[in-house]
């Protein structure tokens, strides 16, 4: 065509550029190709695992928790199977607005709809949120017929927990509340299911202690999602495993009898069986309504609770402390006993006062016991017979005495903070007080006051251990989980049996010798001899002048110095089943206010059903018939219905 | 003489021509195609509907559309490339005024029930024009400033309707075709250098006006950016394209989890899965190995084109055959690049396999004129 020469040029230069261009795309080519064997061999494992998480979503099964019944099946603590209204924020876009709606089907009070939507935005906007419990079959159905102007809105099928009894047994069963940021922190519990919200976990008495046993163990559900959550399928099911049921030692009709004897007052008592240990009851008053914590309090009520005097919270029977006063004198006794400095027969003169170091110790009655021996100074409480014990044996050998006998320790129960009480040494004052240990101080100490402080709880244990010469421990759980507790023999005492029968006499003569503080609390049952000590503990410090003043009557003192009212006893006498020790605050004298109350307790534990007036001394018949008519009981059982492995067939 | 070759050209007979026709490259092609259709299959949780059926349709018409450029003389094409040109122009301009906003993004034309890109059309009628224009220009005036405005004109004015759209992506590819149509053209190396340092100045006057009054490109295109240079900085937000992505790559290992159970793609955690990300798909299911065959087949079908291009003895046949299958690798190699991480998510389709009327239909146009060439050309040379 006339420019061959150029024709060729141009083909070479396209030639050229051409394969320059096929380089470049070979070389992306090869590029491309690393990248991708790059993403698909060495990063493979790691990539693969992202897209394992990516699909399987593994939801927390929650586990049904353990109930826990009395010693005859009572249930204690239930498990309500109810509905729940929960929302989810992202779903219901305006959540105060569908909350109003919502309000129209159920009840939920106006004030708590602004602490319920401050509720729901704390959360991550995707976390269900419980609007109502307890909800009825006819609101469930009234919710889910208006889904479709409820955004946002189910209903669940869930449990709430039920204590039956309420007040009545608040302390030694406790209440579960929803978990918090202390308990999920806890590094010896690891549990996924502390870090499911609102948790239901226990907080006090067993449901705190047991709380690992009657939670159970959750279960999951491994399922297949898609990039927007939904649920494709289930992969892997594990049934969450049901927290064990618990069978206490509480006999829930002698609790009921217990608390209703008790009335108002506040007070602790234990009532214990003798031989095995078992708590039968526990009571504490004031109390409070545990129910109201699973359902939630409202803020009033809580502030209400916090503010109500005497601490309704506190566990009284198991952490209250308070001086022995009397009740303590078994234990000087016996330490005096053991170390040879008295003999049982000695006669100590009370002329209502013993000086030491020119202070005058006072014996409660201002004139004086006479002649006093062992079993004298405990039926009649003299307070200077144990003056002169405390002073002989010294406190070394008290303390070593009433720990044997289970003060100054913190018995083994299923039950939080279980109380230590105090028994005071000298280098525990020096350290404490920085002053030296007085010769008065073990003088106090001799009469169960100063700085000693013990528990309902130890006063019954210590009982126990007197009335059948055993270390009797205290125990709560007849079984966990359908498994029995192991029948425990205990050791017997490191103590004279000689000892603790002259200590055993003393305590019969209390409630059985005409003089004795607590005559008047006997029985009248010569099957069912009760045994046992007063006690008359001083709240206020009684200084010289008001000695000199003269000591004014109980009924002039205001009721908070007024001293603590205590009895410890036991009963058959010559075969002991029950012991029962009370305390009540600031009730005045032991054998007036506390005495009663034991008798009727363990009578009450050993008839099986009201005590029957004939066990009752003739002259007190008509008025313990016009109290009994007054007891506030759940079920009076006139027939009676004997609390297993306690009452004598 | 002249016309009677003309004149057998134009209307020599059609089975003559198919033996002309070069039936590897269509192979190619069409395999490549089922392959697309097997991972839309795949993606729609082993269904046809709603993607591989359409798309096996649309498959069958972009054939006989293939068929039909083939055997129209490619004197024809380069006889009408200018108003191809002026066609394709003014529909991008149609869809700048009435254009339908999907995804914040004008790039469709509504005719009828028709959804049509002119973005993808005037790809092709682009090339058709330098092609034809370098065809006609002599090789030592090709480097002259003036003859270099012209064909830097006819690529800009594409370049910048879809750049507004905005579809960044496409107009980068076109500016890219119409590149490597200069390139092979014979356009001195210096003018790409320079265009190379402009286009670095560019990008980093980009990137500096972010936040500024004069911002030039759109926030969620910055965001690309960003994301891209660290997608783990956002894995739930822009990033997740490309970490979802990385993880059905990663998932598919050398063997892959086998067909239809990858647990990406089949699960919906990957997004745009049948039309941008459907490699993803292949490569979960199918492994590394397959994935290379695939990337085997884009190299023989670029290798062919080359090897046409350089043998074929015909300017404009082998301008139009580079131009044409530089666009069809192009988008290849920036669909890959983008799925596996190298590049940004610029939405570029992966031609054959991604779902997409427009894109398939004028892959095969682009196939067919490369056919076309090849039956016309080979003649020609052959004489």
């Amino acid at each position: 065509m006339g420019r061959p020469e150029i024709e060729v040029e141009e083909q070479r230069s396209l030639t050229r550029r051409a394969i320059m261009i096929g380089g470049a795309k070979l070389a992306l080519l090869l590029a491309i190709a690393g990248r991708l064997r790059y993403l698909q061999v060495t990063e493979s494992e790691q990539l693969s695992g992202l897209a394992e998480r990516n699909r399987i979503n593994i939801s927390m099964l929650e586990p049904l928790r353990g109930r826990v019944f009395d010693r005859s099946g009572t249930v204690l603590a239930d498990n309500n199977l109810n509905y729940r209204i929960l929302i989810v924020r992202e779903q219901a876009g305006d959540v105060e607005l569908v909350l109003r709606k919502l309000a129209r089907i159920i009840p939920i009070i106006e004030p708590e709809l602004s602490n319920k939507i401050q509720e729901i935005n704390a959360q991550r906007e995707f976390v269900p949120v419980i609007v109502a419990e307890n909800a009825t079959w006819k609101q469930v159905a009234a919710v889910s017929a208006n889904a479709p102007a409820l955004p946002g809105i189910s209903t669940k099928f869930g449990s709430t927990r039920h204590y039956p009894f309420g007040s009545e047994l608040a302390h030694v069963v406790g209440y579960v509340g929803p978990v918090d940021r202390t308990e999920q922190e806890n590094v010896r519990d690891r549990d996924p299911l502390l870090h499911v919200p609102k948790f239901q976990i226990g907080k006090t008495g067993l449901e705190k202690s047991m709380d690992r046993q009657l939670r159970g163990n959750a279960g999951n559900r491994k399922i297949e999602i898609n990039v927007q959550g939904r649920e494709v399928r289930e992969l892997n099911r594990v049934d969450a495993k049901p927290g064990s049921d618990l069978q206490v030692t509480i006999d829930r009709r002698l609790q009921n009898y217990a608390s209703a004897r008790i009335g108002a007052a506040a007070a602790a008592a234990i009532v214990m069986n003798a031989r095995s240990g078992h708590i039968l009851a526990s009571v504490s008053v004031p109390t409070f309504d545990p129910n109201k914590f699973v359902s939630g309090h409202t803020v009033a009520e809580f502030e209400q609770l916090l503010k109500t005097p005497g601490s309704p919270l506190v566990n009284r029977s198991m952490r209250g402390l308070y001086p022995p006063g009397s009740t303590f004198k078994m234990v000087t006794a016996l330490a005096a006993l053991e170390s040879g400095f008295v003999d049982p027969e000695e006669e100590i003169v009370c002329d209502g006062r013993h000086e030491v170091q020119n202070r005058n110790f006072h014996c409660w009655r201002r004139n004086g016991h006479g002649k006093v021996n062992l079993r004298k100074g405990l039926s009649e409480s003299c307070d200077v017979y144990y003056y002169q014990m405390a002073e002989r044996v010294g406190i070394e050998r008290i303390n070593n005495m009433a720990n044997r006998l289970g003060f100054g320790t913190q018995h083994e129960l299923p039950m939080p903070d279980v109380a230590t009480g105090k028994l005071p040494t000298k280098s525990w004052k020096l350290e404490t007080e920085g002053q030296a240990w007085l010769l008065g101080d073990t003088l106090n100490a001799g009469i169960g006051q100063g700085f000693i402080l013990a528990s309902a709880l130890q006063l019954a244990v210590m009982t126990a251990r007197i009335a059948t010469g055993l270390q009797v421990k205290p125990r709560m759980l007849m079984s966990v989980g359908g498994v029995p507790a192991t029948p425990e023999k205990w050791h017997p005492l490191d103590i004279s049996s000689v000892y603790l029968n002259l200590i055993r006499d003393g305590m019969y003569a209390v409630t059985n010798d005409k003089n004795g503080t607590a005559h008047e609390s006997r029985s009248a049952d010569p099957s069912f001899i009760i045994a046992g000590k007063t006690g008359t503990s001083q709240v206020r410090t009684i200084t010289e002048e008001t000695r000199e003043s003269g000591i004014p009557s109980y009924e002039d003192l205001p009721t908070q110095l007024r001293d603590h009212a205590l009895f410890c006893g036991f009963a058959p006498y010559d075969d002991p089943t029950i012991v029962a020790a009370v305390i009540i605050e600031h009730g005045g004298s032991g054998s007036k206010v506390a005495a009663p109350i034991v008798r009727d307790l363990l009578m009450r534990a050993h008839y099986g059903r009201l005590p029957p007036l004939e066990a009752y001394p003739e002259k007190q018949r008509k008025r313990i018939q016009r109290e009994q008519l007054e007891l506030e009981l759940d079920n009076p059982d006139p027939d009676g219905n004997p609390i297993q492995g306690v009452t004598q067939a | 003489m002249i016309h009677t070759n003309e004149n057998r050209q134009l209307f020599g007979s059609s089975v003559d021509k198919l033996t002309k026709f070069n039936w590897t490259l269509l192979c190619l092609v069409i395999t490549t195609s089922a392959i697309g259709v097997v991972a839309l299959y795949s993606v729609a949780g082993g269904d046809f509907s709603p993607w591989a059926s359409a798309q096996i349709q649309r498959g069958l018409v972009g054939l006989a559309i293939l068929f039909a450029i083939a055997l129209t003389p490619t004197r024809f094409w380069q006889a009408t490339a200018l108003p191809l040109y002026l066609v394709s122009i003014a529909l991008l301009i149609a869809v700048e005024l009435s254009g339908a906003a999907v995804k914040g993004a004008q790039r469709w034309l509504e005719v009828g029930a028709l959804r049509v890109q002119p973005s993808e059309f005037v790809k092709i009628c682009l090339i058709l024009v330098l092609a034809a224009l370098y065809a006609e220009l002599p090789q030592k005036r090709v480097s002259r400033p003036l003859w270099i405005a012209l064909p830097v004109l006819l690529t800009l004015v594409p370049v910048l309707l879809v750049f507004r759209q905005p579809d960044l992506g496409t107009a980068v590819m076109i500016a890219l075709s119409g590149a490597a149509v200069m390139f092979a053209a014979g356009v001195n190396f210096r003018y790409f250098a320079a265009v190379g340092l402009l286009a670095i100045g560019v990008a980093s006057t980009v990137l500096l006006s972010r936040d500024t009054d004069w911002q030039i490109l759109e926030d969620y295109q910055y965001r690309r950016i960003e994301t891209f240079l660290n997608p783990d900085s956002d894995p739930f937000d822009a990033g997740y394209h490309t970490t979802q992505s990385k993880i059905a790559f990663g998932s598919g290992g050398l063997h892959g989890r086998g067909y239809l159970q990858g647990t990406q793609s089949q699960l919906n955690f990957l997004p745009e899965k049948h039309t941008d990300f459907v490699f993803t798909t292949l490569a979960e299911e199918f492994g590394l190995i397959w994935c290379l065959v695939i990337l085997a087949f884009y190299g023989f079908i670029s290798g062919f084109c080359i090897r046409f291009a350089i043998r074929c003895g015909d300017r404009f046949c082998a301008l139009l055959v580079i131009g044409l299958s530089s666009v069809f690798f192009l988008h290849f190699s920036a669909n890959l690049a983008m799925v596996s991480g190298l590049i940004p998510v610029v939405g570029i389709p992966l031609p054959l396999i991604s779902y997409g009327g427009t894109a398939l239909l004028m892959t095969f146009a682009a196939f067919g004129l490369i056919e076309s060439a090849h039956i016309h050309a080979s003649r020609r040379s052959e004489q």
